[in-house]
């Protein structure tokens, strides 16, 4: 390995944990560290992720070709992985979601949607028949699959989906038709020119009856010619702000027929001659989608590590300015404001790490419930995911892009990976639900859990504070500590979800519909709803911290401790006018908590490098030539700069057939 | 004319692509612009004939703005346009610009700052221009990897010469940065000359089309002459003739960051243009179960989005002009040999130029996404306007840097307050704050740039306090500062805030007087939405620091939702007015005729992957995996 940057290495060598320590604590223990380690050594030692032009200076097209092809390698490498280990979907998992398919696929892979939705709607939605029939030829590869909702006109409103599939009994098919251009499904990665199965969500008509949306198993394109099947309009959608190697698809339906087996049963169905009987509940299907939000906090934790991984060590390696005339120039980490800039997000990677890991459990709690038949904890659930997904994916994108505007100008460049990041991380502030229409979802349920309090009635977990907060009316004297604030923020959400509801309650009053009232009241119940998600996010970090430091050795223990009151302090001072609103804090205690957190600042700096290094992202994954292990950011910047096939050659082309000619001609 | 001009340059057919610029590889892409920048070189060289004395053009106007649709992102002629020939104008003396400002001159030029290891400080620039009198030349030598010059648009295969500045040594003294012109291509083969290395940069989040080029000197030799000496001078025999005043050359600098200004306005029209039309024609979700889907325009959650980008772009038009304005006025006092405004000048470009990108590159995010999953389509060309707009965050004096420049220029005028020494005029409000002279809140316009002002005064003393807290302490200035810089750019960011809501409000007021009643109202409405918009956004700060009250912010959100419906009926209205040409706005989401969902199936059939129904990779890749069990 080449020689360590000075700088950084002097601060490692001064850090005062031990950053190993801190990495099997991340991971969730040593054998994990090393099962991860494992199999990162094994997924690149093949250098399938290796490029020799780097992809970003390819066509649009040699992109995506570039990008099918290292899915059918990646594919072939899980295959031989399987074969040996005979593990389960662990390595699918790992290799598809997370670092490992960031570091192999950077802008996207076409076949992700095969296993992250295709084959897994097969299995929460088909029968048992169906799962026989479709899995193991997906699993095998022998049928490439995609998922296939939103259309043209329609997105996050999944009722408002045009595309029909209407029962003909007669010859026991249904008939899929794109009624509009708006109908066109729109969107769906892998759709353009990967996949050749698609599942289908299409408007139900049966015996002249509409029943809403199902999934439906089309075949798209011939398995054999790839040409696509008769009545089938299918290709990319085009060019994208980033994931541009996912090959997003538009898809349109001309009168297409699919045997009545091709629509998944396992829930509603529709018998031989067009009956329809309906599923147990409707709220079953939405299993799938909640499961991908949960993914996605976690998802979110990985590319926010990376960013200030990145920036953090290109700080430490950065120097820029003189304060004082006979001193070299600092590395820019010792400003205080760079600082501000970078710390919190470390801290910001473990919050939502404890939240996300909190929000699993509940899951599978649930789901394992709903099993059981037991629905009571879903719509709570489903009020805490909503705002999770909306909350960890603005957090993280404005993470990503400070810490790339913390890189100045260097951080622009796509060598430092911070753009590709963003472009990722963005993306899901829009997709799986628009982050405002989520927020909005949770304010339903906080209102509602508002008015229960009010009747009186006990309050789930997650809202109880509603209640409790009800109770007692006057604010109590402001507490300057950790727990004060957490408590000072759920007086916040509380109060503001009380201000929503007498509001939307005033304007009925005056005349206006309970609809109206909720759409004129909606900008300050999208802030409620963010406020009650920042209460649970503080108060999950500040107890599962507390719990789980418990048992590290007392030199990482007082760091992560820092690093968590560094985060709750940074949020109280973020929402001072919430806190001067609903509490009784007051000017000389947010002065406090002002020194309080230019002090935690100075604390954490001298252990920022080791902090960011425990995150153990490898130079593959990290791919930036600003954040390098070695620090050796402006020769890294030269080299990539060097693959540049405009550099290749030392005149280009259009000098002879544009610049000369304009010059000879003296113009 | 200059419709003339724009239309005559916009029905050139060679400018317009088949295949749209996002589906080019890197190289293809520079290549097609520089195909596009010379015809329009072309046409501008016809048009103005001998006349490349660039100043006026750059008064904040549309002129240009064809070009951001003809380029879809940056001229790789930009700075040969922009910069060089208008350095050569201020800093040449005038030997220099009889022999250099040739109309048939076979120069393309770029102007070479910034270094690899070396950004918005300039005086860390490491490279050197060595004076050697034995020979009368300059050597510019690049001393190592972190001194090589970085960033400079057309730079990378384009220009042949170049302005750089660099570090003048005579007989071992360093007498700071100098502009230096080097030829650096020949002028005929077009290959580096002996003693460069040059080369691009690579791809960027954007401006991919403007040619960001790295060079390196070795030893590099260029006549005493082809220093720039208007102001300072290098005589043969090696005497250094100073400047009458150093700050003279940092005025292109802050010309810039004035003009940027109007840029960003611009820039900001574009996406709620966009994002505005879009909203209108989109539907999603009924507001009552019974109705059909409403435009998502009615969402009060989606107004809340778009309207304050709206007023923005109107407060950044008004901003930009009045800076430029005062631009004017400064520089000619200069020239009379009064720079008593010129620190003044500076202080309100740093902020103003450091808020109105963070802004700006904010509001346009925030278009992008109230656009849902379609804003992230090139086609909607909102990235490309984001990337546009988020480069200016950090170039041309980074954020926080600037921000502290104006900070130093508070702490100088609170300082004055606290001894109790005379303020001008415009910081009298600082001497109100320390008497506690506070006006009772209003929840009014007027009231809420009082309330703004009391921030700026009460944010200045808390960081001055701190400031004067490290130093009690035994900290040196320069450390005590550095631990009071987090609370120095609160401080600044809401001087810029109180400045722009000032501003803006008196500027409207003003021109509500001479515009027809029906505009005036809607005018007014658009700066009282931006007042209330940002007195609730920093609610926590007039809770602090003036005397609102708890009730008086539940009556401006009030009033703030009042205004989102009063402006509501003529949003679209209000984005047509911005005038922008379909070809300027390059989006399938924001043409005029709303054929969105139209002209994006349009856009996508222009892609080449859309041209085989199949592709080969399939034969290649994806057939032999599928087929495993059949081939």
């Amino acid at each position: 390995m080449a020689k360590v940057n000075v700088d950084l290495q002097r601060e490692r060598d001064s850090c005062s944990f031990n950053i190993t320590e801190l990495t099997h604590w991340i991971d969730g223990g040593v054998q994990k560290t090393e099962e991860r380690k494992k199999r990162e050594e094994m997924a690149l030692k093949e250098g399938i992720h290796l490029e020799p032009v780097p992809s970003v200076y390819l066509s649009h097209k040699e992109k995506y070709e570039l990008a099918v092809k290292k899915a059918c390698l990646l594919f072939k490498m899980i295959r031989k992985l399987q074969e040996e280990e005979n593990a389960g979907m662990e390595n699918y998992l790992a290799v598809l979601g997370g670092n490992l398919g960031a570091a192999i696929l950077g802008d996207g892979n076409p076949l992700t949607l095969h296993y992250v939705m295709f084959i897994p709607t097969i299995m929460g939605q088909g029968t048992v028949e169906q799962q026989a029939y479709w899995i193991g030829r997906a699993f095998n590869l022998d049928i490439i699959g995609t998922y296939a909702q939103t259309e043209l006109g329609h997105g996050t409103f999944v009722r408002g989906l045009e595309t029909t599939a209407t029962y003909d009994a007669s010859t026991k098919e249904f008939v899929l038709n794109s009624p509009t251009l708006t109908a066109y499904k729109w969107w769906p990665g892998g759709l353009a020119h990967t996949a050749n199965y698609c599942i289908v969500m299409a408007q139900l008509y049966t015996k002249g009856k509409c029943h809403g949306i199902h999934a439906f198993i089309v075949q798209l394109r011939e398995e054999e010619t790839h040409m696509p099947v008769r009545g089938i309009k299918v290709g990319e959608i085009g060019a994208k702000l980033g994931m541009n190697g996912t090959n997003n698809g538009f898809l349109g339906f001309d009168n297409v027929r699919i045997p009545r087996d091709h629509m998944l049963m396992k829930n509603s169905k529709v018998l031989e001659d067009g009956t329809y009987v309906n599923a147990p509940s409707s709220k079953l299907a939405y299993g799938t989608m909640m499961f991908v939000r949960v993914m996605l906090v976690n998802d979110m934790c990985k590319y926010m590590a990376k960013a200030v991984t990145i920036a953090v060590r290109y700080s430490a390696v950065r120097r820029q300015s003189q304060p004082k005339p006979d001193e070299p120039e600092p590395q820019i980490i010792d400003y205080l404001t760079q600082q501000h800039k970078l710390l919190v997000g470390i801290a910001s990677v473990h919050a939502f790490r404890m939240s996300a890991d909190w929000l699993w459990l509940m899951y599978n709690n649930v789901t394992a419930e709903l099993d059981a038949g037991d629905m009571e904890r879903l719509p709570e659930l489903h009020a805490l995911s909503c705002c999770l997904k909306a909350v960890s994916t603005d957090d993280a994108a404005q993470c990503v892009e400070r810490c790339r505007l913390a890189c100045g100008g260097h951080g622009y460049m796509l060598s430092s990976n911070l753009p590709l990041t963003y472009g990722l991380v963005t993306a899901a502030c829009t997709y799986e639900g628009e982050n405002t229409v989520m927020l909005l979802q949770t304010a339903r349920y906080l209102v509602k859990a508002w008015q229960q309090a009010a009747a009186g009635n006990t309050l789930p977990p997650t809202v109880s504070y509603l209640g409790e907060l009800r109770a007692g009316r006057r604010s109590p004297p402001w507490d300057n500590t950790i727990e004060g604030i957490v408590k000072g923020f759920h007086m916040v959400a509380s109060g503001k979800i009380g201000i929503c509801v007498a509001q939307i309650e005033k304007r009925q009053k005056n005349g206006m519909s309970y609809e109206d009232a909720w759409n004129m009241t909606s900008v300050q119940l999208a802030s409620a709803s963010e406020a009650h998600c920042r209460a649970f996010l503080l108060s999950i970090y500040y107890k599962d911290n507390e719990k789980q430091v418990a048992t590290v050795s007392p030199e990482l223990r007082i760091v992560l401790q820092q690093l968590c009151d560094l985060y709750i302090v940074y949020w109280a001072l973020q929402r001072i006018g919430d806190l001067l609103r609903f509490t009784s804090i007051s000017e000389r205690d947010i002065e406090q908590l002002q020194n309080w957190y230019e002090d935690l600042l100075v604390k954490v700096r001298p252990n920022a490098v080791g902090l960011v290094d425990a995150f153990d992202i490898r130079d593959e994954i990290l791919n930036s030539a600003l954040g390098a292990y070695d620090g050796r950011a402006y020769e890294r910047l030269m080299e990539e700069a060097m693959k540049s096939p405009l550099n290749a050659e030392p005149v280009n082309q259009s000098f002879h057939k544009y610049l000369k000619p304009l010059m000879q001609g003296k113009l | 004319m200059m419709i003339h001009t724009n239309n005559y340059i916009l029905n050139i057919k060679e400018l317009w692509d088949d295949v749209p610029e996002e589906y080019l590889s890197h190289k293809e892409r520079y290549e097609n612009a520089i195909k596009k920048a010379f015809i329009v070189l072309k046409v501008l060289r016809q048009l103005h004939t001998g006349n490349i004395q660039i100043t006026d053009h750059r008064t904040p106007t549309n002129v240009y703005s064809i070009q951001d649709g003809i380029f879809r992102n940056v001229n790789p002629l930009l700075i040969h346009i922009g910069l060089f020939w208008s350095t050569i104008a201020a800093q040449a003396s005038t030997e220099q610009q009889a022999e250099w400002l040739q109309p048939d001159s076979s120069m393309i030029g770029t102007y070479v700052q910034t270094e690899l290891g070396h950004g918005s400080f300039i005086r860390g620039i490491e490279t050197t221009a060595t004076y050697d009198s034995t020979t009368d030349e300059f050597i510019l030598h690049t001393p190592r990897l972190s001194a090589y010059k970085w960033w400079p648009g057309g730079l990378g295969n384009t220009a042949n010469a170049c302005l750089v500045m660099a570090q003048l040594y005579i007989n071992g003294t360093c007498h700071g940065l100098h502009i230096f012109l080097a030829q650096i291509r020949d002028f005929d083969t077009h290959k580096p000359l002996p003693g460069i290395k040059v080369g691009e940069i690579g791809p960027k989040m954007g401006f991919n089309t403007a040619d960001n080029g790295f060079l390196g000197f070795d030893n590099h030799r260029i006549p005493r002459t082809n220093m720039l000496m208007k102001n300072v001078q290098v005589l043969r025999d090696g005497t250094y003739v100073k400047p009458k005043h150093d700050k003279l050359t940092y005025g292109s600098m802050l010309l810039t960051r004035v003009t940027l200004i109007s840029d960003l306005a611009y820039q900001l029209s574009k996406a709620a243009t966009i994002a505005v039309r879009y909203s209108a024609v989109r539907r999603q979700s009924p507001i009552k179960s019974n109705e059909p889907e409403r435009q998502i325009l009615d969402f009060v959650s989606q107004q809340h989005k778009l309207f304050i980008t709206i007023a923005s772009s109107h407060v950044y038009r008004v901003v930009g002009l009045w800076m430029w304005n005062s631009h004017k006025r400064v520089t000619a006092d200069i020239h009379e040999g009064n720079m008593g405004q010129l620190p003044e000048l500076h202080a309100l470009a740093c902020c103003l130029k450091a808020i109105s990108s963070r802004d700006a590159s904010a509001l346009v995010e925030q278009c992008r996404l109230a656009c849902g999953g379609h804003g992230y389509m090139m086609a909607s060309n909102l990235p490309q306007i984001y990337a546009y707009t988020t480069a200016a965050v950090t170039y041309e004096g980074e954020y926080t840097v600037l921000l502290l420049q104006t900070a130093r220029y508070l702490v100088k005028f609170w300082r004055l307050a606290a001894e109790h020494k005379p303020l001008p005029q415009n910081f009298a409000y600082f001497e109100d704050y320390i008497k506690k002279n506070f006006e009772q809140w209003r929840n009014s316009p007027e009231g809420i740039i009082e309330g703004f002002k009391a921030i700026v005064a009460g944010k200045t003393k808390a960081a001055y306090d701190t400031l004067q807290c490290n130093l009690r302490n035994g900290r040196e200035f320069e450390e005590a500062w550095n631990m009071a810089s987090v609370q120095l750019t609160n401080a600044s960011e809401a001087y810029a805030r109180s400045l722009l809501c000032e501003v803006f409000w008196k500027e409207t007021v003003q021109l509500s007087t001479k515009v027809s009643k029906s505009l005036a109202i809607v005018l007014e409405q658009l700066a009282e939405l931006y007042l209330m918009y940002w007195a609730l956004e920093k609610h926590g700060d007039l809770l602090l620091y003036s005397t609102i009250s708890r009730n008086d912010i539940e009556a401006l959100q009030s009033r703030y939702e009042e205004l989102l419906a009063l402006i509501r009926p003529n949003a679209v209205g209000l984005v047509d007015a911005f005038d922008i040409r379909d070809e300027v706005l390059c989006s399938t989401l924001g043409a005029y005729d709303g054929r969105v969902y139209e002209r994006m199936m349009e856009e996508a059939s222009k892609s080449p992957l859309n041209e085989d129904v199949v592709n080969e990779s399939f034969h290649k890749y994806i057939r032999p995996v599928t087929m495993k069990n059949k081939l």
